[in-house]
């Protein structure tokens, strides 16, 4: 008969170490390329997408090589959206999983060139919650939240507002019909993110995009 | 909800290190989590048992180590423990910093394991 003794094995292991690995992989890759790229995160309808269609042809004008995966659980309607403004798309279908994953990027970018890009966004599933934890490789998250969503949100989802290099107000335009209170909402965000930068746009309207543009731009330049 | 996906990274890491050990068996796994790490202790014990069948894990316990928030506070020139994940302020002087020293951990640190 065998006697079994128990023991105790120190693992010391980041359970997302597999995500973690890839994702400093891909890092790698995109800076060797000479690519920004950005995490865009967000609840759903916050405007990700139009922010990004206008982001893509307005990069597009200034002279930069952009491309973008979307990220959703189901269907390709923001693939389909974002291609009629001409710049690489490709659609990452989740399959009902709540975040995007380094492995998936990856798998998505299968044939592009990167050295022919000078940004690269992912606009990642809607939630607050979960994408936090998922490094993708990028060199900028962004986190956006809108006038209509309510100034206590970034207090809500502190891991995310935490996690972002930066934030991005959207849907200014409807800023005063929503009584949006801009101080409460900068304030909360800058609790949770001490000295994060934070833009205010609408892009609807085309407001504040320079800002968001220049900002961009520069964050790139940094990064040369 | 992506507990069931941190349970499966659970899974992998820890099946790794038990093979690596030659364990007949697994008796616990313990695993530290930061309160800023984004999940949810209940959601977690809840999808550790479904996850586990008939795998190497079938049957362990699952021990979490809650971790809370420290930060460095430049003015007083330590690591305080924040009482909230809500304000990123040293709960002595109230200056605001960002210099997470402890909070973001999601790590399996030990496992019980029969040879």
């Amino acid at each position: 008969m065998t006697v079994m003794t128990t023991r105790v094995l120190e693992v010391r292991k980041n359970v997302l170490n597999k995500n973690d690995e890839l994702a400093r992989q891909l890092r790698k890759d995109f800076e060797t390329a000479g690519v920004f790229a950005l995490n865009l995160v967000s609840s759903p309808g916050t405007g990700k997408t139009l922010l990004l269609e206008k982001t893509l042809s307005c990069l597009c004008r200034r002279g930069f090589r952009v491309a973008a995966l979307v990220g959703d659980l189901e269907t390709e309607n923001d693939a389909n959206r974002l291609a009629k403004s001409g710049v690489p798309v490709r659609q990452i279908k989740t399959d009902g999983r709540c975040h995007l994953e380094a492995e998936m990027v990856r798998k998505h970018l299968a044939g592009w060139h990167l050295n022919e890009l000078d940004f690269l966004f992912i606009e990642n599933v809607g939630n607050l919650v979960c994408p936090a934890s998922y490094d993708l490789g990028e060199a900028l998250r962004v986190a956006l939240l809108s006038v209509t969503e309510g100034e206590d949100k970034p207090l809500k989802y502190p891991t995310m507002f935490n996690s972002a290099d930066a934030a991005v107000i959207t849907k200014m335009d409807l800023a005063e019909a929503c009584e949006y209170d801009r101080a409460t909402a900068l304030h909360n965000i800058r609790e949770i993110r001490p000295g994060i930068e934070i833009i205010e746009l609408s892009a609807k309207r085309g407001l504040g995009m320079d800002n968001w543009l220049n900002f961009l731009e520069r964050k790139k330049a940094e990064l040369e | 909800m992506h507990e069931l996906s941190i349970v499966r990274g659970i899974i992998e890491t820890v099946s790794e290190a038990a093979q690596t050990a030659n364990a007949k068996k697994i008796k616990a796994v313990h695993l530290r989590v930061g309160a800023l790490a984004g999940v949810v202790k209940d959601a977690l014990l809840f999808s550790y048992g479904l996850a586990t069948e008939e795998t190497m894990l079938a049957g362990s316990e699952l021990v979490v180590e809650e971790l809370p928030l420290l930060i460095f506070c430049q003015v007083c020139g330590k690591s305080v423990k924040l009482p909230s994940v809500q304000s990123f302020r040293c709960p002595e002087c109230k200056t605001p910093s960002g210099d997470i020293r402890q909070g973001k951990e999601l790590e399996v640190s030990s496992i019980e394991i029969e040879v």
